[in-house]
C-alpha cells in the first residue's frame, strides 16, 4: 500500500510538528554518513550545499562540464514566495490555495502547504547569498505578478531569475567543495541505482571523458535530475535534459507518478524547419501586455499589418472575457491549437498565432504623452515613446525573438505557438521526498511533486529550492538516524558488481548494433508520435495507436541504431543513445497513463471528457488520485492509486470565463 | 546556401589535431549555428565517420556551454551573442567558415571543439561566494540595497562562465570572469565581510591555473556575449590593492 506519510493534525501545524519530532543525527555521526546527490540544478545544488553544511559527506554528480550549467540556469520569469511585501493580501494560505487550484486538484494538500510555508525563507536565503534580485528605488525587493494570480508575489532578476538562483546555490555548493565536504563529479552520468537488501546504497556512473564505469557508495541517494520534456524531442528544455536517472530508478522499484502530466507552454517561438533542435520560450510575462489573435478568414495570407481590426479574431478575449489573454497556460495552449487545427494559423507553417504589441505600444505612448503634458502629440511621437516603454519592459525578449526569427517584433506581431515545457509527473515520493525504494529520494522537477496536473508560473524554482534547502535536511536525517551503524558497503559487494555488469551489457549492446540510423532519427520519430498522440489533446484511439507505434520503434531502435566511435572515449552519441532508449520506454508508460486517465485535468486533455463549449471536464468521482506506476518488466506496468483528500481547498470546476 | 566549414579536429587531449574541410549544402538562413553542426554530424554519422564533438546544452544563450571560435572571433560575428544564438542569416552562399575551440593553456582540449573549463569552477571555489549557511538568513528586506548598486551587481552576475573572454585575450587572461564575480559580491553589503580575502584568493587561484595576466587590451569585453564591462576589472584591481595594503594590519 502506498503511504504518503502526511503528518496528522491541522494543515498549518503539520510541518512544524514533523520538524519537532523528527529523528536527529549527531554531528560526529553525520561525518560518517555519505549522501550521493545526482544533479546540480536548483534542487541538487541546494540539497548538496545544505547537507554538507550540516556535516554529511556529500558526493554530487552532473553530466555537464560544470555544476553551474544545469538546466535551471535557463529559467526566466521568477520565483514565487508568500512574503506579502506588497501588502496586497498575500499569505501562506493564499499561495497554498492558488497552487492546489492551479494544479487542478491533483496535488497533495499537505505537501503544497509546506511548500508555501517555506517559500519566504527561500528568498531570505538567496538574498543572503548575494542573489541580485530586482529592487525598487527605496532599496527594497521588487515583485511582479505572474501566471494569472491576483497578487504580486513573484521575485525576479530581469529575465534571468533561474540563472541568478542557480549561481547562488552553485556558490554555496562550491564553498562546500572548497571546505572538503562535497566531492563534485562533473561530466559524469549516473546510469543505475545500486540496491542492497532493498535499500538504495549507491550508483553506477560513467565518466563521460574516459568512458569508464565507476561505483559509488552512499547511505542515501538523492535524485535531482530534472524533468523529461525532451521525450517529445522538441521542447524548451536544454538538449541534455533526460529521464535516465529517474527511469533506471523506476526499473529498480521506484514508482513513477502521473507520467502523462505534461505542461505545454503557450508562448514559444514556432518551429521554423526540419533542422529545428529545440524551442525557445518567450516569457509568460508577455501576455500581460500583448494581445493574441488570428485572422477571421481561413488561410489568410495577407501580412498581419494589412489585416484590418474587424477581420481579426482575438480568440482568448472572445472565449474567456474575464481572464482574456491571461488564462492559465493549459487553457491558452489548447485554444491556440484549436485555431490552428481549424485552419486559421499564420506564418509559412500555419502553426502559429500572433502576439501583438501594437495596441500596448500606443497605450504606453499615450501615457508618456500625458506625463509630458502633451495633449496633441503626433501619432508618430506616441508610437516612438510607446516603443521605448515596451523596450524597457521586454527589450531582452524582443531582441531574442529578433535574433531567432530575423523579424522585428516592434513593427510586426510576433508569431508564437505552444511547446512542451515542464513535466509535472516524475518519481512518486512521500511527504519526506522518499521514493518507494528506501533511502532513494527525488527532489525538484524529477519528483511528481506539488504541481498536480498543471504548474503555475514561477513555482518550479520555488519547489526545487524548498526541497533542497528546507525539506530534505530534515527528512533525510529521519532516515539516516537509523543508518549510523551501517558501515560503507565495499565496492566489490555483489550488488555493485552485478549492477555494473548490467550497465556494461547495455553499453556493449548499444555499441554492437551498428545499424543504419542515428540516435536523433529515433528521437525525432518518438517525438512525433508523442506530440501527435500524447500532446496537447489525447484520445483513446490515438493513445492505443501510439503504444503500438512506440513498441515498434523500440524494436527498431535496438536493431538499427548507429553509434559512431567507441565506449572508452568522449562519445556524445553514445550518451544520447542511452537517454533515447529510456525516453522510448517512458513514452510508452506516458501513453498508458494518459489512456487510463479518462478525464481532463490541467495539462492533460482527453477529448472524450469536455464540456459542451470544449472546456476541460474533470471527473473527481473516478480520478481523484495520483497514478503511481510500478515497473513489472518490459512494457508491463502496474497501476497503484494514491487517493487524494481535500480537507481545505474543495475541488470545483475551474472557470476562467 | 552552400558553405565550406574548416573545423578543428582533435581526437583527445594528447592528439596534435588539425583542420578538416567539409562542404555543407542546403543550409537554411533560419538555422542556428549549432543546428548547422547537427546537420553536418547527422551526415558524418550516416557516412560512418566520427561526428564533431562540441559542448552545448540550453541553446538559448544562458548556460555558457557552447564555445566556438568562429572566423577569428569568440562566438562568431554577432555582438553580445553566444554561438547557439548565432543564426545562419549572418552568412552568405559560398562563405568559408573556420571553427576552432577556445585556445588557452588553462582550457585543454578534450575533443575537437570541446575544452575543459573546470579551472573556472576552481576560481569560484577559492572565494566566489558569501559564507552563509542555510537557515541563517535574516529577512530579505532587512538590508535595503541602493538600486544602482543592485543593478550593477546584477550586470556583473550575468556572466555565463563561457570563457570567451579568455579565448579572445592574447594573454589568455581570466580577469573579466574573475572580476565579474568579485564585483558582484563587493557591490552588495552581504559580500563586504569577506571582500579582501575573496579578491586575493580568487586572483591567486587564477594565476595558479595558468591564465595570463591582464594588459588592458579590452578584447574580452568586446567578445563577451553578456556585455560584462571592463569596469569590473578596474573594480577588482581596487579591491585587490586595497586588500594587499591592509592585509598585514
Ligand atoms: C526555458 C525555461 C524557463 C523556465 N522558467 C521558469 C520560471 O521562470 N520559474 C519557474 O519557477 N520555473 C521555470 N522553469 C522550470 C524550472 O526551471 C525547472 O523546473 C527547474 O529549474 C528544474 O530544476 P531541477 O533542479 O529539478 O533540475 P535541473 O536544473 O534540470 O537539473 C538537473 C541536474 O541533473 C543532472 N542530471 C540529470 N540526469 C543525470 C544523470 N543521469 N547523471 C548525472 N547527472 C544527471 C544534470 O546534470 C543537472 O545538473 C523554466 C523552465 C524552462 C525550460
Ligand atoms: S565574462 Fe563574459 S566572456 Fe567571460 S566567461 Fe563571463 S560571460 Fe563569458
Ligand atoms: S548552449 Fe547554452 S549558452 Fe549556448
Amino acid at each position: 500500500m502506498l503511504n504518503a506519510k502526511i503528518p496528522a493534525g491541522p494543515m498549518e501545524a503539520k510541518w512544524a510538528d514533523y520538524k519537532s519530532h523528527v529523528k536527529l543525527v549527531n554531528p560526529a555521526n553525520k561525518r560518517k554518513l555519505e549522501v550521493i546527490i545526482v544533479g546540480t540544478g536548483l534542487a541538487g545544488a541546494s540539497a548538496a550545499a545544505a547537507l554538507a553544511e550540516l556535516g554529511y559527506k556529500v558526493k554530487a554528480f552532473c553530466f555537464q562540464d560544470s555544476a553551474r550549467r544545469a538546466h535551471s540556469i535557463a529559467a526566466q520569469g521568477g520565483i514565487n514566495a508568500a512574503k506579502n511585501y506588497q501588502n496586497d493580501g498575500d499569505s501562506v494560505f493564499r499561495l497554498f490555495y492558488d497552487t492546489v487550484k492551479g494544479g487542478d486538484y491533483r496535488a497533495r494538500e499537505g505537501n503544497v502547504y509546506r511548500l508555501a510555508e517555506v517559500s519566504a525563507s527561500i528568498i531570505d536565503q538567496c538574498v543572503a547569498q548575494g542573489v541580485p534580485f530586482a529592487r525598487e528605488y527605496g532599496g527594497l525587493l521588487s515583485n511582479r505578478s505572474f501566471g494569472g494570480t491576483q497578487v504580486q508575489r513573484t521575485f525576479y532578476a530581469a529575465g534571468q531569475t533561474g540563472q541568478q538562483l542557480l549561481l547562488g546555490a552553485y556558490s554555496a555548493l562550491q564553498r562546500q567543495v572548497a571546505l572538503g565536504n562535497v566531492k563534485l563529479y562533473s561530466r559524469h552520468e549516473m546510469l543505475d541505482v545500486v540496491t542492497v537488501d532493498g535499500k538504495a546504497r549507491g550508483i553506477i556512473a560513467r565518466d563521460l571523458i574516459s568512458g569508464k564505469l565507476e561505483r559509488h557508495f552512499g547511505h542515501a541517494v538523492l535524485l535531482c535530475t530534472g524533468g523529461y520534456g525532451n521525450v517529445f524531442y522538441l521542447s524548451t528544455n536544454a538538449m541534455g535534459s533526460n529521464v535516465t536517472a529517474a527511469w533506471k530508478a523506476h526499473k529498480r522499484g521506484a514508482y513513477f507518478g502521473n507520467p502523462c502530466f505534461t505542461q505545454i507552454h503557450p508562448t514559444c517561438i514556432p518551429v521554423s524547419g526540419d533542422h529545428q533542435s529545440k524551442l525557445t520560450l518567450m516569457s509568460e510575462s508577455l501576455r500581460n501586455d500583448g494581445r493574441i489573435w488570428v485572422p477571421k478568414k481561413k488561410d489568410d495570407n495577407r501580412k498581419a499589418v494589412d489585416i484590418p481590426e474587424e477581420e481579426r479574431d482575438y480568440y482568448l478575449e472572445r472565449r474567456y472575457p474575464a481572464f482574456g489573454n491571461l488564462v492559465p497556460r493549459d487553457v491558452a495552449s489548447r485554444a491556440a491549437k484549436e485555431r490552428c487545427d481549424a485552419g486559421y494559423g499564420v506564418g509559412t507553417s500555419k502553426m502559429a498565432v500572433y502576439l501583438d504589441y501594437a495596441e500596448a505600444i500606443v497605450r504606453y505612448g499615450q501615457i508618456e504623452a500625458s506625463k509630458k503634458g502633451l495633449d496633441h502629440a503626433s501619432e508618430e511621437e506616441i508610437i516612438k515613446w510607446g516603443k521605448a516603454v515596451v523596450a524597457e519592459k521586454y527589450g531582452n525578449l524582443f531582441d531574442m525573438y529578433a535574433k531567432i526569427t530575423g523579424e522585428n517584433p516592434y513593427e510586426m506581431p510576433m508569431r508564437i505557438y505552444p511547446a512542451v515545457h515542464y513535466t509535472m509527473g516524475g518519481l512518486w515520493v512521500d511527504y519526506e521526498l522518499m521514493t518507494t525504494v528506501p533511502g532513494l529520494y527525488a527532489l525538484g522537477e524529477a519528483n511528481f511533486s506539488d504541481h498536480g496536473a498543471n504548474r503555475l508560473g514561477a513555482s518550479a524554482l520555488m519547489q526545487g529550492l524548498a526541497d533542497g534547502y528546507f525539506v530534505i535536511p530534515y527528512t533525510v536525517g529521519n532516515y539516516l538516524a537509523d543508518e549510523i551503524h551501517t558501515k560503507p558497503i565495499p565496492l566489490d559487494h555483489p550488488a555493485f558488481v552485478e549492477t555494473e555488469k548490467a550497465v556494461q551489457a547495455q553499453l556493449d549492446t548499444l555499441m554492437n548494433i551498428k545499424g543504419e540510423h542515428s540516435v536523433d532519427h529515433f528521437h525525432k520519430a518518438l517525438g512525433k508520435i508523442m506530440w501527435d498522440k500524447c500532446g496537447m489533446a489525447r484520445n483513446e484511439a490515438g493513445l492505443k495507436e501510439a503504444i503500438v507505434e512506440i513498441q515498434a520503434l523500440k524494436a527498431e531502435f535496438w536493431k538499427n541504431v548507429r553509434i559512431p566511435g567507441s565506449q572508452d572515449e568522449f562519445n556524445p552519441e553514445l550518451e544520447k543513445a542511452g537517454r533515447v532508449a529510456d525516453f522510448i520506454e517512458l513514452g510508452e508508460l506516458m501513453c498508458m497513463d494518459a489512456l487510463q486517465r479518462r478525464e481532463s485535468c490541467g495539462g492533460h486533455f482527453r477529448e472524450e471528457s469536455q464540456e459542451d463549449g470544449g472546456e476541460a471536464l474533470r471527473d473527481d468521482a473516478n480520478f481523484q488520485f495520483v497514478a503511481a506506476w510500478e515497473y513489472k518488466g518490459p512494457s508491463s506496468f502496474e497501476l497503484h492509486k494514491e487517493h487524494l483528500d481535500f480537507e481545505i481547498v474543495k475541488p470545483t470546476q475551474r472557470n476562467y470565463k | 546556401m552552400k558553405l565550406t566549414l574548416k573545423i578543428w579536429r582533435q581526437q583527445n587531449t594528447k592528439d596534435k589535431g588539425k583542420f578538416e574541410s567539409y562542404q555543407v549544402s542546403d543550409v537554411s538562413k533560419d538555422m542556428s549555428f549549432l543546428e548547422l553542426f547537427d546537420v553536418l554530424n547527422e551526415r558524418l554519422i550516416n557516412e560512418g565517420k566520427d561526428p564533431v564533438a562540441f559542448d552545448h546544452d540550453c541553446r538559448e544563450g544562458i548556460c555558457g556551454a557552447c564555445s566556438m571560435y568562429i572566423n577569428g572571433r569568440a562566438h562568431g560575428p554577432w555582438d553580445e551573442t553566444t554561438t547557439c544564438q548565432l543564426h545562419m542569416r549572418a552568412y552568405n552562399d559560398g562563405d568559408t567558415i573556420v571553427v576552432e575551440p577556445w585556445r588557452a593553456k588553462a582550457f585543454p582540449v578534450i575533443k575537437d571543439l570541446t575544452v575543459d573549463r573546470s579551472a573556472f569552477d576552481r576560481i569560484i571555489q577559492a572565494g566566489g561566494y558569501i559564507s552563509v549557511n542555510t537557515g541563517n538568513a535574516v529577512d530579505a528586506n532587512a538590508i535595503p540595497i541602493d538600486k544602482f548598486d543592485a543593478d550593477n551587481a546584477f550586470a556583473a552576475a550575468a556572466c555565463i562562465g563561457c570563457g570567451a573572454c579568455v579565448a579572445a585575450c592574447k594573454n589568455s587572461s581570466a580577469m573579466l570572469f574573475t572580476s565579474a564575480k568579485v564585483s558582484q559580491l563587493a557591490l552588495l553589503p552581504q559580500g563586504h565581510p569577506e571582500r579582501k580575502q575573496r579578491a586575493m584568493d580568487m586572483v591567486a587561484q587564477m594565476d595558479k591555473e595558468g591564465f595570463g595576466s591582464c594588459t588592458n587590451t579590452g578584447a574580452c569585453e568586446a567578445e563577451c556575449p553578456k556585455g560584462i564591462s571592463l569596469t569590473n576589472i578596474a573594480r577588482l584591481n581596487r579591491e585587490f590593492i586595497g586588500a594587499g595594503l591592509t592585509s598585514e594590519g
